[in-house]
């Protein structure tokens, strides 16, 4: 009977526990701390990663594009330094292209683009976050992630999408940004975006994103189809990201001129 | 019954081997068709005067370029393999000359190794900062092509040359060496107006550097990525791209001949992102090995070449670049004192400014760009608009034109003022 007295306090004392613990991660992260969180698990994913990327470029009338890259990616520091590489396997016209960046937190990215047709590799100029990347409906920066403190936030409440609890989040940019106000549905269990609302100038909705299917590669929750569609002008970019893989060891030289020339073929194919 | 049992027993033998044998190459031709590719184009592109006037020779009136051209492009890089090849050539008809012919672009086989990297055939070599504008990259181009509106890719040529690369992480390094020297292609007779001093001889030789091993061009390039900056060091001994001139006496020739003077580069360049853009400078000694004294009038003297460029981008896709380039010749008197008459007279610090507007549209659809090439020195100019729209991912038209003018017909855009054209081009990738 004793026993059973003592089972019954230890249970208690580790459910009090535990659901104090949960009420911790729900109620005292604050807006910031969910936005610093959700950087960390869409954009830091592992300490390295590799991804076979198609995009689906597809305007109002139905006419579509396709881009089709292998993306990689080397953290130097959690929420710091990064290494991309890319490589392009589709338009015919740009095969073989790649582009390699390192991004910096504090400062504008050093960008570098090899055009294999002329043998040539271009420094480029890389403080347009806002443009478009390959022409699709995702900007450089929606790519490549945004600091948690170039924008205020408050956290509106929680809702749920498709079953998802998910923390509703505000930003409002401190500074001239691409966008004047976003909304974030981030799920409350892996930190993932699911969805993303932005504001123009005019206060109208005019982007949306959505996390279309969510998978877990090696432990570690995945977006592998998501789409951003421009509400205003009916044009839509669809991803899907395929053959993901993270930890992979991927090497510092990887990320240099040498490979932009000649590409990696170990990690490419 | 047994016969029959036999044929069935026999089919589906057969099948299961047909079956197995698909089995095991459907695998390995995906692994195949990964490790090799063949892609290319199909293009139209002309290019036509705006004036009526034209040069002497001219075969198809304002027609500068026209013809229909194919390129195939194919690559075999098995996996774990460290050999590869590529093979990038074009088919067309030249509506100028009214001919088919071919034009073998790139031919190579690769020999790739941890450290190593050995490239050999006919490639493209494209080093330095400039932005159209070449100092340490001393490798032939094609001027002509360029003028003429064919797209950018073709201002490049391919040499046949034997490349090493050793990769470092305190430096890297590029060898080059070219046993057969290709000269620049510059705006042919016929096709373009240009300046000639003695345009009464029309009879003059052309002597080429021999495929020999005198004769054979080095490059060499240092690289390293090292503080936020690109730097590189650059070496080459070979020739002028250009050809040099001699005559029996320059100031009143009776007989001249061309050949390509003997040619040492020494330069360097690094590049950054700075003042929230990309920032450039690149410098290179020219010495001029076969007239060190100045005094030869029909050699370029020794000088230097250098440049500055900044580029930014700005939001909604616009982009702008800007380069300061200058040639400084030295022995400057010498030049002075030897110049014949005839010849356009140069200044000792001849400089270019440089312009590109590059403005994206329809996401990224349509392109306008503007580059522009002005000498305050010389007040010459050459203006370059072009459209490019992308009808889908594989049909790409672009329309542009060059536009020349200077204050005087034999400077080096100047003598360009009546090859104004305007040029199309389409082109179907696959």
């Amino acid at each position: 009977m004793k026993l059973i007295k003592l089972f019954f306090v230890v249970s208690l004392f580790f459910l009090a526990g535990f659901g104090q613990r949960l009420s911790f991660a729900e109620d005292n992260l604050s807006a910031g701390d969910i936005i610093a969180r959700s950087r960390l698990a869409f954009y830091y994913a592992g300490d390295d990663g590799r991804a076979r990327v198609t995009m689906e470029l597809i305007n109002k009338a139905g006419q579509k594009r396709v881009r089709e890259l292998t993306m990689l990616r080397k953290d130097y520091a959690e929420g710091g330094e990064q290494k991309y590489f890319t490589y392009f396997y589709q338009p015919a016209d740009v095969k073989d292209t790649t582009f390699m960046v390192y991004k910096y937190p504090d400062k504008d990215d050093d960008r570098w683009l090899f055009i294999p047709a002329i043998n040539l590799v271009k420094r480029i100029a890389a403080n347009d976050k806002y443009a478009s990347f390959v022409g699709s409906d995702f900007t450089y920066e929606d790519i490549s992630g945004r600091k948690p403190d170039e924008d205020t936030h408050g956290l509106l409440g929680k809702e749920q999408i498709n079953g998802k609890n998910c923390f509703v989040v505000e930003s409002m940019p401190k500074s001239a940004a691409e966008y004047t106000k976003r909304i974030s549905w981030i799920e409350a269990e892996n930190f993932l975006p699911l969805k993303e609302e932005f504001y123009d100038k005019q206060n109208e909705l005019y982007r949306r994103f959505e996390a279309i299917e969510v998978k877990d590669i090696s432990g570690i929750a995945t977006i592998t189809k998501r789409v951003m569609k421009n509400i205003k002008t009916g044009h839509r970019t669809e991803v899907a990201f395929q053959e993901v893989e993270y930890n992979l060891g991927i090497e510092d030289d990887v990320f240099s001129e040498r490979y932009l020339r000649r590409p990696p073929l170990e990690w490419i194919r | 019954m047994d016969k029959i049992e036999k044929n069935q027993n026999y089919n589906s033998k057969f099948k299961i081997l047909v079956f197995g044998f698909l089995f095991c190459i459907y695998p390995s031709f995906f692994v195949f068709a990964e490790e090799f590719s063949l892609q290319g184009f199909l293009q139209t592109n002309y290019s036509v005067r705006i004036a009526d006037d034209n040069p002497q020779g001219a075969k198809q009136g304002n027609l500068i370029l026209g013809e229909e051209r194919t390129q195939f492009k194919a690559s075999f890089y098995p996996q774990k393999s460290k050999i590869g090849l590529f093979v990038k050539t074009d088919f067309y008809h030249d509506w100028v000359e009214d001919e088919w012919a071919s034009d073998f672009r790139e031919g190579y086989l690769d020999f790739v190794d941890d450290k190593f990297a050995l490239r050999i055939g006919r490639q493209i070599h494209t080093w330095g900062v400039g932005d159209l504008l070449f100092i340490n990259d001393v490798f032939p181009k094609n001027w002509e092509a360029f003028y003429s509106g064919r797209p950018l890719e073709y201002l490049k040529m391919g040499a046949d040359s034997i490349k090493l690369d050793y990769y470092c992480d305190i430096v890297s390094i590029e060898a080059v060496a070219i046993p057969n020297f290709t000269a620049d292609n510059l705006p042919s007779t016929g096709r373009f107006h240009y300046f000639d001093p003695y345009p009464a001889i029309t009879y003059r030789e052309m002597d080429k550097p021999h495929a020999t091993f005198d004769d054979t061009e080095y490059a060499l390039r240092f690289y390293r990525y090292i503080g936020d900056y690109d730097v590189g060091v650059y070496l080459y001994k070979g020739f002028f791209g250009s050809p040099a001139m001699k005559a029996d006496n320059f100031n009143s020739p009776s007989a001249i001949s061309h050949f390509y003077p003997e040619l040492a580069v020494y330069g360097a360049s690094a590049q950054r992102s700075a003042l929230g853009g990309v920032v450039s400078a690149e410098y290179g000694y020219y010495d001029s090995l076969d007239d060190r004294g100045g005094g030869d009038p029909g050699i370029d003297n020794s000088h230097s070449r250098f440049l500055f460029g900044y580029q930014k981008a700005f939001p909604s896709d616009f982009s702008a670049g800007l380069q300061y380039y200058g040639e400084l010749t030295h022995q400057y008197s010498q030049y002075k004192d030897n110049l014949p008459s005839a010849f356009a007279k140069k200044n000792e610090l001849h400089q270019y400014l440089t312009l590109r507007l590059t403005k994206l549209l329809k996401y990224q659809t349509l392109k306008l760009s503007l580059f522009a090439f002005y000498s305050p020195d010389e007040q010459d100019f050459l203006l370059m608009p072009e459209a490019t729209y992308n009808f889908s991912d594989n049909l790409q038209a672009a329309l542009g034109a060059n536009i020349f003018a200077g204050a005087d017909d034999n400077t080096a855009l100047g003598q360009h003022n009546k090859n104004d054209n305007i040029y199309l081009s389409v082109r179907y990738s696959f």
